[in-house]
């Protein structure tokens, strides 16, 4: 096997790139679906708020600026080939300097506090970032940044179910998320659902589900089928654009899963608002 | 459907003449403070001590903008989730606050607080912080500066865009709008 060498420098710089660019620009998939939901949206304040969520991304690019004030939490999945080395001493401070020089130079906002429960300080230069590592075949390091922003997240919840509860089970388990979230996510959303692994398995699909390409579906059949049937429910409650009522609640569903317990059957949601910020870097 | 153009402080008369679902157009003085702030502000009220600013007519918008690039008044701007303020918002509607603009569902505590004080609840387009970072023509920290992104703001906007979501009269558009567009299975 050919090994080859990453060093700190090119981590941080490769991390610093992704985060420049991710909170100032929707990418080409979700602006179609922007596009496409303004069409199709009956309700005349819905097709308005659509309208200036297309007109603000323009203004982004334009002005230089973030689409939202909520630049959020700097979350990574991080796909280590194995036959990669990194000479620096620390790959997981590597990511953070990436993170720390593109929220200073972006002019993006510092949203981490340094202790959940107590102090909640500002930790000023929004780290530590969040890293999902996974290592795989190969001599490639696959980086898929996100700016995921704190309003969309609070919306998201995980139930473990049982078997007997089934497919019926978890749809209304997806769909009481977000009837329940309302406008708060910031519709229309996308939907990221993890079924089976573990509590926290299903946790982590149902983010990286987010990241996946909208206008594409789970390779199995099954899944796809409740992802369209899931899409259909979810416009169906009719809370609609920032939940002044319509019919596009939801750009898309993906749904991820995993084999699980014999007596589980987790169930992870995570909502991801308008604001749909995702980059890849293949080193 | 047209615009109603606004201007704060607002008065008793002006805020009754609102309806949920009005579109309105804000200029004027407005007052930002977030999570943080609120709850440094009702530690003032209960300890009877004066706020940091006049209070009464009032607007208050959930926001926490980014920082300024060189030459802009402010970075992007739009409104945060107003349902973590709902714990505070009662205590400051009763003190003479006349509006709230942020975005997202309030609770029932604060939509009978709206109706018992004559305020109103504005909701903003979330995300949309880069259109709504041009409607803001100055901005300074007036408290709390510490909190960073969090501080207490005064920020003239000019034409700023929003949605009467809770009227004086107990309106709602989110009950409303949903109940409009929701369909059968």
């Amino acid at each position: 096997m050919n090994f080859r060498m990453l060093s700190e420098k090119q981590i941080t710089q490769a991390v610093k790139e992704l985060f420049l660019q991710c909170p100032r620009i929707l990418p080409q998939d979700a602006l179609d679906a922007l596009k496409k939901a303004e069409e199709t949206e009956e309700s005349p304040v819905g097709k308005s708020v659509l309208k200036q969520i297309i007109e603000n991304s323009h203004i982004a690019l334009a002005e230089n600026l973030a689409l939202c004030q909520d630049t959020g939490t700097a979350t990574l999945f991080v796909q280590w080939g194995q036959g990669v080395l990194f000479s620096g001493s620390s790959l997981t401070d590597a990511i953070n300097e990436g993170v720390r020089q593109a929220y200073k130079e972006g002019y993006y906002r510092n949203s981490i506090v340094n202790d959940p429960l107590f102090d909640r300080k500002n930790t000023g230069d929004n780290t530590p970032c969040i890293i999902h590592f996974e290592m795989i075949p190969g001599d490639k390091v696959i980086i898929t940044a996100s700016a995921k922003g704190g309003g969309s997240e609070n919306m998201g919840a995980v139930r473990m179910l049982k078997p007997a509860e089934g497919i019926e089970g978890v749809k209304k388990f997806v769909v009481d998320t977000v009837s329940n979230a309302g406008g708060n996510p910031c519709p229309p959303i996308v939907v990221g659902v993890g079924i089976g692994g573990s509590m926290d398995k299903a946790a982590l699909l149902s983010k990286k589900a987010l990241n996946r390409t909208i206008g594409q579906y789970n390779p199995d059949e099954r899944y796809k089928e409740l992802e369209i049937e899931l899409l259909r429910l979810i416009n169906n409650t009719g809370i609609g654009p920032m939940g002044f009522g319509g019919r596009v609640t939801a750009l898309a569903v993906h749904v991820e899963f995993y084999p699980c317990h014999i007596a589980s059957l987790p169930v992870a949601v995570s909502l991801l608002c308008h604001s749909i910020r995702h980059k890849e870097v293949i080193l | 459907m047209s615009e109603i153009k606004i201007t704060t402080p607002l008065s008793t008369e002006v805020v009754t003449s609102l309806k949920a679902g009005d579109r309105v157009l804000i200029t004027g003085y407005i007052y930002t403070a977030r999570d943080a702030a609120h709850k440094r502000l009702v530690e003032l009220i209960k300890a009877n001590k004066p706020l940091p600013f006049d209070i009464k007519g009032a607007l208050i918008y959930y926001v926490g903008p980014t920082p300024a690039p060189a030459g802009k008044v402010i970075g992007s701007a739009g409104p945060t989730t107003s349902g973590r303020m709902d714990a505070y918002a009662p205590l400051l509607l009763d003190m003479g606050l006349k509006a709230m603009l942020g975005k997202g569902w309030r609770s029932q505590a604060v939509k009978d607080s709206i109706q018992k004080n004559k305020a109103v609840y504005f909701a903003g387009i979330g995300g949309a912080g880069a259109l709504l970072s041009k409607k803001i023509k100055s901005a300074e920290i007036i408290a709390y500066e510490d909190l960073g992104p969090e501080a207490i703001r005064r920020l003239y906007v000019e034409d700023f865009p929003a949605i009467v979501a809770n009227d004086c009269y107990g309106g709602d558009v989110f009950i409303e709008g949903r109940q409009k567009y929701e369909q059968e299975k």
